[in-house]
């Protein structure tokens, strides 16, 4: 069972705000998803190596070749504001 | 009082001099206009896959064996989660328990001492974009952001902390530079940004083996902001054990101006990036065969070449330490001493006359206009005597100017070292007769009194008169 206070931890490492309401079922949800994700702990895994990637692929490489570059009024068209060519927020300290 | 120890160790990044970003195909170049050198990758939007570019597992490689790393068999990409308006994704593209590259060492030299600093890893990661404030930075409520070197490929250096003052951080910093420059996979400009360092310090009174309590100290420039940031933080914290108090782990940043590290009272919870391996990245498998090749392509480095320099030109070792600081001007010596066999005259106009030059004007080798072969038949006219070292330094200083040739200058402006006895002999009379005082002087016995004559033969030939033949002409004259 994870405690309101590591919910509140994860809300703010993500920039969420809950009400206690909410902690309390965001708490509750994030309990089972734990608790089923402990169920792989009983899996017997010895003699398994260690994954790195799901998928088995390794060494994708791309050479070190210039491409297209997005037309600037494109890169800033879902910007919540612009100023010149730049990206406009608010200031975090 | 107790005697306190410092414990410093530093971190530093170092861009890539690669033509495109790690993770996609946009320009990496400096300086252009905000927001112009992105693509959808490195503005993180969603569906899109990174590939990470060859070049710069490559680069990493290299700088890792050129600092005495363990390269890696299997080495992988993770995301370490934070937020911040510079960071697109949210997330940066780097390397958490399986670096590229590992265990490596360099050695320093401190008020004539050897010593050898550990490096304890070596990882890639992605560069985070620019925050730019119109005003002062707590005047505006507004960030502008611009992701041109977001994706920006660099290589995280740590060392362990082995180092104990901020000399020993700066000649540490110092030689790491020079051997990432000697390898070619970055300028290391610091004014650029394209070399940044944090140093971790803490103190400890002398002789216990617990670590103090350490800081971490950011937003060092220079070497010079590197040497006065380390020596303040280390008294701040010494003068706070003294007083009772306590170090608190934290961030600070240096603050030029002040001449302080200000606590940056972060809001954010203790480090918690919540690292996990990214998984639009494959691993790397790093082919044995890969590493050696890249191992027999590396040039000579620092200590190698200083070495040389010492055995093959006969130089000290100050001397060769000097020259071998940049790869640039150890080429730019050497090419000299090829065209000039006259390995110590070199060096002395190098690094004396030149290195004046260039601080002054706060250049690097590579920008000054003078080429070897134009340094080196400078100092042939010297040597030969067709002019006298101090003319010499005034052409030097009209080639720095202008690149114009020795020669050509020694014409234009008339210089040519007057070996003409007949001549000399002419003002030296005409000194002898008009500074009695003087000669009187040596001859009841002030030797030094001949300095003050040649100084005005000097004066009065423009200081083209051969002062060989002068001091001659003066002596002979006056033991008469
Ligand atoms: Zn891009």
């Amino acid at each position: 069972m994870i405690s309101i206070k590591d919910v509140e931890h994860v809300a703010l490492l993500a920039r969420l705000s809950l009400t206690e309401d909410e902690k309390q079922v965001y708490g509750k949800q994030l309990s089972d998803i734990l608790e089923n994700v402990r169920k792989l702990q009983d899996l017997n895994t010895e003699g398994v190596p260690p994954t790195a990637h799901v998928l088995d692929l390794q060494n994708v490489f791309r050479e070190d070749r210039l491409g297209e570059h997005m037309p600037v009024d494109q890169v800033l068209a879902n910007a919540p504001d612009r100023q010149d060519n730049f990206f406009k927020v608010p200031k975090i300290m | 009082m107790a005697q306190y120890e410092a414990v410093i160790g530093l971190e530093v990044h170092v861009e890539l001099k690669t033509d495109t970003k790690i993770f996609c195909h946009s320009s990496t170049e400096f300086g252009a206009d905000p927001n112009h050198h992105v693509c959808p990758v490195c503005l993180g939007l969603p569906g899109v896959l990174p590939v990470v570019n060859k070049k710069v597992v490559e680069y990493a490689i290299k700088a890792g064996l050129a600092l005495n790393c363990r390269i890696a068999a299997f080495s992988k990409f993770d995301r370490k989660n934070y937020y911040y308006p510079d960071l697109p994704k949210n997330y940066q593209i780097s390397q958490y328990d399986l670096p590229i590259a590992e265990h490596g060492c360099l050695e320093i030299n401190v008020h004539g001492v050897d010593k050898r600093i550990g490096i304890t890893r070596l990882h890639m990661e992605e560069d985070a974009g620019k925050l730019v404030h119109h005003g002062t930075i707590s005047s505006t409520p507004f960030s502008l952001v611009d992701y041109n070197r977001t994706g920006v490929p660099l290589i995280e250096i740590v060392s362990e902390p082995d180092m104990r003052s901020a000399d020993e951080a700066v000649a540490y910093l110092e030689k790491l530079k020079a051997i990432i420059q000697y390898t070619g996979v970055s300028d290391c400009k610091m004014q650029e940004g394209s070399l940044r360092c944090d140093a971790n310090i803490s103190v400890r009174p002398a002789g216990q083996a617990e670590l103090g309590t350490k800081a971490e100290i950011k937003n060092m420039n220079s070497f010079k902001a590197l040497h006065k940031a380390v020596s303040y933080e280390i008294q701040r914290q010494i003068k706070l054990l003294e007083s009772g108090g306590k170090v608190v782990q934290e961030t600070r940043t240096w603050d030029e101006a002040r001449g302080e590290t200000l606590s940056m009272r972060s809001k954010e919870e203790a480090h918690d990036y919540r690292y996990l391996p990214d998984p639009d990245l494959a691993p790397l498998v790093i082919d044995r065969a890969w590493v050696e090749a890249i191992k027999a392509g590396l040039p000579e480095l620092p200590d190698a070449r200083r070495q040389r320099l010492v055995t093959a030109y006969g130089l000290p070792e100050y001397d060769a330490m000097v020259l071998t600081s940049s790869r640039e001007l150890a080429d730019y010596y050497e090419e000299c001493v090829q065209i000039y066999n006259n390995p110590k005259l070199v060096s002395n106009w190098v690094m004396g006359e030149l290195a004046r030059m260039m601080n002054a004007g706060g250049q690097d080798i590579q920008e000054v206009r003078i080429s070897p072969a134009q340094l080196a038949k400078l100092l042939q006219l010297l040597a030969e005597g067709t002019i006298s070292g101090r003319i010499a330094r005034t052409v030097l200083e009209e080639m720095f100017n202008t690149g114009k040739d020795a020669g050509k200058v020694i014409e234009e402006q008339g210089l040519v070292q007057i070996s003409d006895t007949g001549l000399i002999e002419k003002v030296v009379d005409e000194v002898i007769a008009t500074n009695p005082k003087s000669v009187e002087d040596y001859r009841s016995g002030k030797e030094k009194a001949i300095g003050f004559l040649v100084g005005q033969v000097m004066k009065s030939t423009k200081g083209k008169a051969n002062p060989g033949l002068v001091n001659e002409l003066l002596k002979e004259k006056l033991n008469k």
